[in-house]
């Protein structure tokens, strides 16, 4: 459902079919809804078998990286006599990517569903949710679901019941992007700096507090409950295009379009529909120019590109990008891209934890160049030296904070050379913009 | 302020915050977790909630109770940009300029309130107290543009023409 618009009959609603739905918020209302009944019927299954149906089903990481879900699980040696960890990634922070937060202020008790069977297929008898601090509406909504669900006996030493433990927490960021990059999420849980962590090992040989770990973006968790409900034939089923994605999925729109908002559909839907039909299209009187499609970090694509897109992981690939977090940003033909691009450097400067030098001098040196540009004061020699800091900020460092930076970078170069070409031979904006100090 | 390289010593006129029903609440969090340390950015909220900033006494109190050094404490603080390390506004306006926002007219929304909030700069706070105004990266609300954050309360879709009436409910 395109909260906040009607549903649009090409949309496809399994998360997000109780969005504006005050009442599916609580308790009862979620159980009226047909909630907790995946649980109960998980909670009666040995978790090997959860973990299988999860693996059949297909499901893929919502959070960015597409990882297999059931896979990720399969990775936590159950009976290994260590204490298990389940770690929720609700620190929604990628530019462009708002999902997260609807379905927590909306549905609560669906990520506690799915958050409770993910920790029972995985062995972890505790559970965080990490959810970054400015959140805090979703914050209060989901520490009174939590409260709703202990006092049912949903949660806590015998989970509905059963011999299952489970207990489950929220952990408030404190404002810090890079935490949700899985290690530095758990650093911050840990109380300690949100710096990420080298790899290997990797989280489900030591993850937080030492221990084996999980962790799993909100929106991954949301769909296990349907999975478990529905078989994994089911959810194979709900897929346009490549049987590599599989299920719904939720794009959050934003940037200059007519409806911006979040909308779920099938993997592999058609993306010219998706912009100029279910969104809406361009506002009155413009023409879109741009597309990032899954959230800051991916590359830009133009729309002779995004127009020829099927909206899946091997989809976005095919046409030089990522599906990334879902997190679409349009901008039409009134956006200064060099603006933009600027701009998201900044944010990655202002965002890099500074531990490896390639990303904390490479986001803040690609800042002041690209704002030098959109001032007017850059030279063509600029474009080269921001395509080589760029090589050298991918693939060297601890973490993907500094690519991220680089790829709006490289194919924006790319891709609209002749917006920079505009800005250094006028010796200004073309569109009269300027980039904010 | 004192004048210890860690910025965070206690100077003596501390009133403690973990007394009484919120050393309660502390303990409960404590509970949660396996280790005391992990228990310091709860802790660093309640400070802040208490007392609308972490000050360098506070740190030194909060490393007392989770049995870390007061320096270690303020690193961890300095990381995040969300504990106040000195006095704010009685309203703190967070901003969002990021890309997605900033195409839909974020810097508009900025110089309108600092127009109307007195604060004339970004971080200053208003000659009568009341307001400190400030960008913050990616709100996480980029289809509501623009998104504010004023204290605890998030605000969508701010218009520079909305921001007179906004402000008004804020005394």
């Amino acid at each position: 459902m395109g909260y906040p618009h009607r549903s649009h009959p090409k949309e496809t609603p399994v998360l997000s079919k109780h969005f504006g739905d005050a009442q599916a918020r609580t308790l009862e209302g979620w159980k009226q809804r047909g909630g907790y009944r995946a649980l109960e019927q998980a909670l009666g299954m040995a978790p090997a078998d959860v973990v299988n149906i999860v693996k059949e089903s297909g499901l893929r990481g919502r959070g960015g990286a597409g990882f297999p879900t059931g896979l990720k699980w399969s990775f936590m040696k159950i009976g290994d006599g260590k204490p298990h960890y389940l770690c929720v990634n609700a620190d929604e922070s990628e530019p462009g990517t708002f999902k997260d937060r609807e379905i927590m202020r909306w549905t609560p008790h669906a990520l506690i569903e799915g958050a409770a069977i993910a920790a029972h297929a995985i062995g972890a008898e505790t559970v965080y949710i990490y959810i970054r601090g400015e959140f805090t509406e979703p914050i209060t909504i989901v520490e009174a679901a939590l409260k709703e669900a202990y006092a049912a006996g949903i949660l806590g030493a015998r989970a509905m019941g059963s011999s299952v433990k489970i207990d489950m927490y929220v952990h408030r960021g404190a404002g810090a992007y890079i935490c949700g990059e899985e290690t530095a999420l758990m650093n911050s849980i840990e109380g300690r700096r949100g710096n990420p962590r080298i790899k290997p090992p990797f989280p489900a040989v030591a993850g937080v507090f030492g221990q084996p770990t999980t962790i799993n973006n909100v929106e991954t968790l949301c769909a296990v409950p349907h999975i478990i409900t529905n078989g994994a034939a089911w959810y194979k089923a709900l897929s346009l295009s490549s049987p590599k994605s599989t299920g719904s999925k939720l794009f959050s729109v934003c940037g200059t379009i007519a409806r911006p908002g979040n909308y779920e559909v099938t993997l592999g839907f058609p993306f010219k529909d998706f912009l100029y039909d279910v969104c809406g299209g361009p506002l009155p009187g413009r023409r879109l120019k741009a597309v990032i499609p899954g959230g800051s970090s991916v590359p830009i694509q133009t729309m002779e590109e995004a127009e020829a897109t099927l909206m899946d992981y091997e989809g976005f690939v095919a046409k030089g990008t990522m599906l990334g977090s879902g997190g679409v940003i349009v901008f039409d033909d009134s956006v200064c891209m060099v603006k933009m691009i600027a701009r998201l450097a900044r944010f990655y400067a202002h965002e890099s934890c500074a531990q490896c030098t390639q990303c904390r001098e490479g986001t803040a040196w690609t800042t002041r160049i690209l704002e030098r540009i959109e001032r007017g004061g850059g030279t063509m020699q600029d474009l080269d030296v921001l395509l080589e800091l760029s090589e050298n900020m991918t693939g060297k460092t601890i973490c993907v904070l500094s690519d991220s930076c680089a790829a709006p970078i490289v194919s924006g170069i790319a891709k609209f050379k002749h917006e920079f070409e505009a800005h250094i031979m006028g010796k200004k904006c073309p569109l009269g913009a300027t980039a904010a100090a | 302020m004192s004048g210890h390289a860690a910025g965070a010593t206690a100077t003596g006129a501390h009133a403690p915050v973990f007394t009484g029903a919120i050393e309660t609440e502390l303990s409960g969090i404590l509970g949660r977790y396996p280790t005391k340390m992990a228990a310091l950015l709860p802790a660093l909220w309640i400070v802040q909630r208490e007392r609308g900033w972490v000050s360098p006494d506070s740190m030194v109190e909060v490393a007392e109770r989770l049995e870390l050094t007061p320096a270690y404490v303020k690193g961890v603080v300095t990381f995040y940009t969300m504990y106040h390390q000195h006095p704010v506004g009685r309203h703190f306006i967070q901003v969002c300029t990021t890309s997605p926002c900033g195409a839909c007219g974020a810097e508009r929304v900025v110089e309108s309130l600092l127009k109307h909030t007195g604060c004339g700069e970004l971080g200053a706070t208003s000659p009568d107290g009341r307001f400190t105004v400030i960008e913050v990266e990616c709100l996480g609300a980029c289809g509501f543009a623009t998104p504010i954050m004023v204290n605890e309360e998030f605000v969508e879709s701010v218009t520079p023409e909305k921001v007179p009436q906004l402000l008004s409910k804020y005394r």
